[in-house]
């Protein structure tokens, strides 16, 4: 237990400075955009929140194979610890997206072919964790969702080939493309670092709470 | 395919140090028991003993948690599609479809389980349990005991060697029992090995050869029904109710 | 050929089923009018606003059908416990799988066949072309592929048609797009080759998960 402490707190160590960090790189190092002006900052938020978005699902993936092979519990620990994270994550990724559409294009919602994506990825976030509740019981819990948890990823990518495809016949307003000047890749890169660090901290944080949980359930089981 | 049970195997079932547990609940705790080819064990025990739990493990459809279960000599793990094709399971639930007809659900099951001439074994099962009136009739139509007895006939369909009996007797009238039970007992010259699970004690030893006593997932209790009385074996039903396991 | 004869008789008793009670085709083909006479409302009559909408709500009335045709197909399983019924017989349960499918294929395809003409009835348009056909064909496929594995698992829960819908619709959601963007191709009169790229993320989509679904639906109905 200890150990997990002192790794726990190097991840809280690391992630504050690496937001620091890029605090300072969004706000005061790199140069504001030419064409979209200070709003385009956000991008520095979006895309890194938007790469977790779908890392966090391809660790539900991974845990719910693991889960229905081996039926330990820790595995279903770590896809459903990463579901919670990541549909927070999804929830950002759509927030951000219409914060920064609202000034340059308008409206709120555009119907961008990523931030459509990002909407079907919540809503099957919200399916595994709705199954969960739904359930009859923990076990069939934990299946059920490992299920959703498989057949979900691997739609996702062809919910984004459909979206892309469809955009592409009906170009509508995007919210960013075009390369990316040193200054602004090196930004990048260090808030990429920084929300992947907050995001296994997190999940590390998640998933200790709910095998403890698990542990006191087996302990009141034994005692009753 | 209809295959008598093998004699090559000494037990009928085999089951050593069974446990099952769910989430955070222990429905059987490291069972052991042997039954021989041809004998019958009636199983008591108050709900949530894990007899249910015990009858689906041998019915393949809960995998064991640790142990080894061996039913007509073939591990429940690893040989479960053709285990099923060797027993024969009667619960409360008839595993009827009531739209169709007694006839049509017989004819679905006979070829689930590829039952070869099955007009002739329709009307043999149905015989054996006194249903031929109303074999064209549809089930939804058939009082409580009629459509248990035609469950009852579903599952001799394919002439299984084991009987996996959970609380059969729900709903069936009276009279019909002796008729029942013998159906399910012999099939031509060979009786079938037969584990059923019930709540009526006196009717349990009127059938066994073995009895036992489940609580909280073990076994607390056995004896073969000679050796035993009536009230000799209430008591001791009673006692181990009270006892914690 | 053992599992296809299996798989087959399964198909039939819920044909048999289906015929006897009429439950799934009659409840569900009258949803379908209905979803269509209040979209007709909803969007108006003149022609344009007609061209314009029909492939959406088109697909919108089937998705939802579909909802409701694929949770009665385990709804009938799980009276008198027939399910475990199945469970225990030697079946394998990927032959279980592939019955259910082809009898709520078999049904969605009856809905539709029945629909469409309806619709071209109604909206005056080209809706019976070997174009439309294909597409509703394919995407039903993928429907139903993923929709047997849900709607196996949804009734088992506590909130069956809701649990269904929520599961199924944003899996299901890019070939409906595609089916939408599609058929309006062929409304529109367009060449096959316009339909090619849809079609083949529908295909896509199909053979994926008829090999996805087919794969972990033991894990669906084990206990």
């Amino acid at each position: 237990m200890k150990e997990t402490g002192i790794f726990r707190n190097t991840l809280l160590g690391l992630s504050f400075i690496l937001f620091v960090g890029a605090l300072y790189l969004i706000f005061v190092y790199v140069p504001t955009e030419e064409g979209m002006g200070i709003v385009q900052r956000i991008f520095y938020f979006h895309v890194p929140v938007a790469w977790i978005a779908f890392l966090a699902f391809f660790i539900v993936f991974l845990g719910s194979i693991m889960y229905l092979w081996k039926r330990e519990s820790k595995w279903d620990v770590i896809a459903s610890s990463s579901a919670e994270v990541g549909v927070i994550f999804t929830t950002l990724v759509l927030i951000t997206g219409s914060i920064w559409a609202k000034p340059i294009w308008g409206a709120w919602w555009t119907w961008d072919a990523r931030l459509t994506t990002a909407l079907i990825l919540w809503l099957i976030y919200i399916a595994y964790l709705l199954v969960r509740s739904y359930a009859t019981h923990e076990q069939q819990a934990a299946r059920f969702a490992a299920i959703v948890g498989i057949v979900g990823f691997v739609d996702v990518p062809i919910v984004a080939l459909a979206i892309t495809l469809w955009r592409t016949q009906h170009p509508s307003p995007v919210i960013f493309q075009g390369g990316l000047a040193p200054p602004m890749l090196l930004t990048l890169l260090v808030c990429l670092a920084a929300f992947t660090t907050l995001y296994s901290l997190l999940l590390i944080q998640r998933a200790s709470i709910k095998n403890a949980e698990g542990e006191v359930g087996k302990l009141k089981e034994l005692c009753s | 395919m209809e295959r008598p049970g093998s004699t090559s195997q000494a037990w009928a079932i085999e089951i050593q140090g069974l446990t099952k547990s769910f989430s955070n609940k222990l429905a059987l705790n490291g069972l052991d028991l042997e039954v021989s080819q041809g004998e019958s064990v009636v199983i008591f025990g108050p709900n949530g003993a894990g007899k249910t739990t015990l009858i689906k493990v041998l019915a393949t459809i809960m995998n064991p948690t640790s142990g080894t279960v061996l039913v007509d000599g073939l591990n429940v793990k690893h040989n479960a599609e053709e285990i099923r094709g060797r027993i024969g399971v009667v619960t409360h639930r008839t595993f009827l479809y009531s739209n169709l007809t007694a006839y049509e659900n017989l004819e679905f099951y006979s070829r689930m389980y590829d039952v070869s001439g099955r007009k002739k074994r329709i009307h043999e099962v149905v015989a054996m349990v006194g249903m031929t009136s109303r074999l064209y009739d549809r089930v939804g139509t058939l009082s409580r005991g009629m459509q248990q007895r035609l469950s009852i006939a579903r599952s001799l369909l394919h002439k299984p060697a084991i009987m996996l009996l959970d609380e059969p007797e729900t709903g069936l009238d009276q009279q019909a029992i002796p008729m029942l039970w013998n159906a399910l007992e012999t099939e031509g010259e060979r009786k079938r090995t037969i584990i059923l699970t019930t709540h009526n004690l006196e009717r349990g030893l009127e059938m066994g050869d073995r009895l036992l006593i489940l609580n909280k997932g073990k076994i607390v209790y056995q004896g073969s029904r000679q050796a035993l009385d009536l009230a000799g074996l209430k008591e001791a039903y009673q006692h181990s109710m009270r006892v914690r396991v | 050929m053992r599992f296809w004869h299996k798989a087959i008789a399964i198909t039939w008793k819920d044909t048999l089923s289906e015929i006897r009670t009429r439950e799934i085709i009659f409840s569900v083909l009258v949803f379908t009018l209905l979803v269509i006479v209040i979209f007709n409302f909803a969007f108006g009559t003149s022609q344009e606003m007609m061209a314009l909408v029909a492939p959406g709500m088109l697909w919108v009335t089937f998705a939802f059908a579909g909802v409701l045709s694929l949770n009665r197909s385990f709804i009938l399983e799980k009276e008198e416990g027939c399910l475990e019924g199945l469970m225990v017989s030697p079946i394998s349960r990927e032959a279980i799988y592939v019955g259910k499918m082809l009898g709520s294929l078999l049904f969605m395809l009856i809905i539709e066949a029945i629909a469409l003409p309806i619709f071209a009835f109604l909206f005056n348009l080209p809706i019976l072309s070997l174009q439309i056909v294909i597409i509703t064909v394919l995407t039903t496929v993928g429907f139903v592929a993923v929709g047997t594995l849900f709607s196996a698992l949804a009734v088992n829960t506590k909130a069956r048609e809701m649990v269904l819908s929520i599961l199924f619709l944003p899996i299901v959601a890019p070939i409906i797009i595609c089916a939408v963007k599609a058929s309006d191709s062929a409304l529109s009169g367009e060449p096959w080759s316009s339909l090619f790229p849809w079609l083949r993320i529908i295909g896509a989509f199909d053979a994926i998960f008829l090999v996805v679904s087919f794969l972990i639906f033991a894990y669906v109905i084990e206990e």
